[in-house]
């Protein structure tokens, strides 16, 4: 008896001794979790990440300061809840060292302490930034290759403000990101906001409601926040309401390119603000683009983009340290320098782990080859330092 | 007042449109006592063999009348395979069943049509807007809808009081041990139903993709608000759908368009917009528990 009672204990303890000095271990690979939406309606945005993130690797050679890397992907099918349970999966079955991805500010939330409380995992957000992780929750085990929720509607806000544009009617969904935009918008605007709609997140279909009221209220401009396949829906409602041509449209995040295929020719003219285009003039944007474009012939997305950089952040740091990942602090402030060919550009980590950015204005043009895609027309705010960071108690 | 015809007719559209996918839910509920999750999973194969119809036909109309026979073949080969098995048993195993249908289709669509999503355009000859008062436009598209389904909110009622098929549908959702005793042939009007259910899930499908926008999913999201029409209007009854679609119609887009306004009044501005919606989704279903404790059977249901 007493023996099979130690048994498991004194295999355990074995396996654990054996394991840890094996000369082997130096060559196990780095492990990357990678939680994004792969199924479901928005799963063309997971595929876009998916795709940057295969990219990065295929630039990389599949190492980092020497090492092999693995990339694991999850599936947050569009739920908080989901998106948590993986990503515990990823923390403490896989052991992950760095966790990227998360599309949604909601599922980013609910997953954050799961990942970040553990201490041996990073997480890098290649797209959410809700203001709690920018302000008091931050976390020196957090860093984004995105932006905070606010910061590009500021930037729209900010050039609304320049053109002269009197006032506003805002819709967004009402979510931990629509919040933020909302929020974000009217920091910069300082126009009369003529009436503003939360709209039902994620399955309100029909906006004719909320587009009655625009035509009642008469404003100026609208802004909008629809992410991914509901941008399309209010484009197209948008159009056919017979608003268009009276009330010009405003965008954050609501025309990329994913949508553009469903949107086509109504995404025309309408201009929207992102920290990254397609057509930024640096080497590094220059092969990612054309190499994205040569292999699945279509222009990668701004999620793409920040996913790529994300991997890259990550690749950054591994260089630094030669593969050598097993001193944390050391790993977080490699990773802090951002030194690395940003798409973006070069940028700046402010203190609580976000970049410090150029955010510009973009509109939807045909290339030469007839492809709708989003072109550069203004800068809208440089290095521009989210408004929670000064919340943020980390140096 | 033009803003408040304008808005009502956006929830007679809007309940019409649910209106189509309360029927064939509240047929096949109430007839054949089945629990069908996978109606939604209809609602987005409509709009999807629509998407593909309207590519090779290249006319909206065409290819929308193709898709009505389509899924209608799609609903009895679905009702074939699957769902004859279930009449036997219990709900929750119906439910557990047609879950695993809904993931099914998800996935199917996934592999035929992509993850991206597609979209219809309006077509030409409705995207213009009518004058519905002078000086307030109206999407003609939206007129068609209004159009469609109140001729086929007729023709439903006309085919169930009128012909010998309604009076087995009706006698059907009174008491279905009953007609199959007197020889009517079961299986076959249960097949007949259930297409007929599909057909109308693809007819509100196809129709709300030029609005929507079609993608994985997309009848799951509203499948939800058309139980609770048939809860409300009674199972079984189409009448009671019908009614019960219009008031959900209504609710739904007077919670959208007034309650902000009226909570602002009591409230900051921001608590009042982002809790509008959230008050608005709840209506509806406080809507159902009244009915329910007041007529427990629903608005038009058959009393035990």
């Amino acid at each position: 008896m007493k023996s099979k009672l130690f048994g498991p204990a004194t295999i355990a303890a074995m396996a654990t001794l054996g394991l840890g000095s094996l000369p082997a271990m130096a060559q196990s690979p780095i492990k990357i979790g990678f939680v994004s939406t792969f199924s479901g309606p928005q799963a063309a945005i997971g595929e876009d990440m998916r795709r940057s993130v295969e990219l990065a690797k295929e630039h990389l050679g599949g190492k980092m300061g020497g090492k092999p890397f693995e990339i694991i992907y999850e599936d947050d099918t569009f739920k908080p809840d989901v998106g948590k349970a993986r990503s515990e999966k990823l923390v403490l079955q896989d052991k992950v060292d760095f966790i990227g991805g998360y599309i949604w500010s909601n599922v980013l939330l609910a997953s954050l302490k799961t990942v970040t409380d553990e201490g041996n995992t990073i997480l890098v957000s290649a797209n959410a930034g809700p203001s709690q992780i920018a302000g008091e929750l931050c976390n020196k085990n957090f860093f984004s290759t995105s932006w905070n929720n606010d910061q590009t509607p500021m930037a729209m806000g900010e050039y609304l403000q320049k053109k002269g544009v009197k006032s506003l009617y805002l819709m967004a969904p009402n979510y931990a990101a629509g919040k933020d935009m909302m929020a974000g918008v009217k920091r910069t605007f300082k126009g009369e906001i003529k009436g503003e709609d939360f709209t039902k997140w994620p399955d309100q279909l029909d906006f004719s409601a909320e587009l009655a009221k625009i035509r009642a209220a008469k404003p100026d401009g609208i802004f909008i926040f629809y992410p991914g396949a509901h941008g399309v829906q209010f484009l197209t409602q948008y159009a056919a309401s017979g608003l268009k041509g009276q009330v010009p449209l405003y965008q954050v995040f609501s025309i990329d390119a994913i949508t553009l295929p469903q949107q086509k020719d109504l995404a025309l003219g309408i201009l929207g603000a992102q920290e990254w285009v397609n057509d930024l003039p640096n080497d590094a944007n220059k092969k990612y683009v054309a190499d994205f474009k040569k292999k699945h012939g279509t222009y990668p997305s701004f999620y793409g983009a920040q996913s790529y950089d994300a991997i890259m952040l990550i690749a950054s740091a591994a260089e630094a340290l030669k593969g050598d990942l097993s001193n944390k602090d050391k790993v977080r402030a490699e990773m802090k320098k951002a030194n690395f060919k940003s798409v973006r550009g070069d940028f700046k980590f402010g203190n609580n782990n976000f970049p410090i950015e150029n955010f510009y204005i973009q509109d939807t043009v045909k290339d030469a080859s007839g492809m709708l895609t989003l072109k550069t027309v203004a800068t809208a705010v440089t290095a521009a330092v989210d408004p929670y960071a000064s919340k943020c108690p980390m140096k | 007042m033009d803003y408040l015809v304008l808005q009502m007719l956006n929830g007679v559209q809007l309940g019409l449109l649910m209106f189509l996918l309360a029927a064939g839910l509240t047929l096949t509920f109430g007839i054949m006592d089945l629990v069908n999750l996978a109606h939604g999973s209809l609602y987005m194969m409509g709009a999807y063999i629509a998407w593909t119809l309207i590519g090779w036909t290249d006319s909206f109309v065409l290819g929308a009348i193709l898709a009505l026979p389509a899924t209608f073949l799609l609903g009895i080969a679905v009702e074939a395979v699957v769902m004859r098995r279930l009449y036997a048993r219990d709900h929750l195993d119906q439910v557990l069943a047609t879950f695993g249908l809904i993931l099914f289709f998800n996935e199917l669509v996934r592999v035929i049509w992509g993850p991206a999503g597609k979209s219809i355009a309006v077509p030409q000859f409705l995207s213009h807007t009518v004058d519905i008062l002078p000086g307030v436009p109206y999407p003609a598209y939206r007129f068609a809808i209004i159009a469609v389904g109140a001729v086929v909110a007729v023709l439903l009622a006309w085919l169930v009081a009128r012909t010998r098929v309604g009076m087995l549908i009706r006698a059907g959702a009174s008491n279905r041990r009953m007609i199959g005793a007197l020889g009517i042939n079961i299986e076959l009007l249960f097949s007949l139903v259930f297409g007929l259910g599909a057909v109308f899930a693809a007819l509100a499908g196809l129709m709300a993709a030029p609005l929507t926008s079609i993608k994985i999913g997309m009848g799951d999201d509203i499948l939800i608000l058309a139980f609770v029409i048939i809860v409300i209007g009674g199972i079984g009854s189409i009448k009671g759908a019908f009614v019960a679609a219009m008031v959900v119609g209504q609710i739904d887009i007077v919670g959208r368009a007034f309650l902000p306004d009226f909570l602002k009044t009591f409230m900051s501005s921001a608590a009042a917009s982002s809790a509008a919606p959230a008050i608005s989704q709840v209506l509806v279903y406080v809507l159902m528990a009244g009915v329910l404790v007041w007529r427990p059977t629903g608005l038009f249901g058959q009393r035990n």
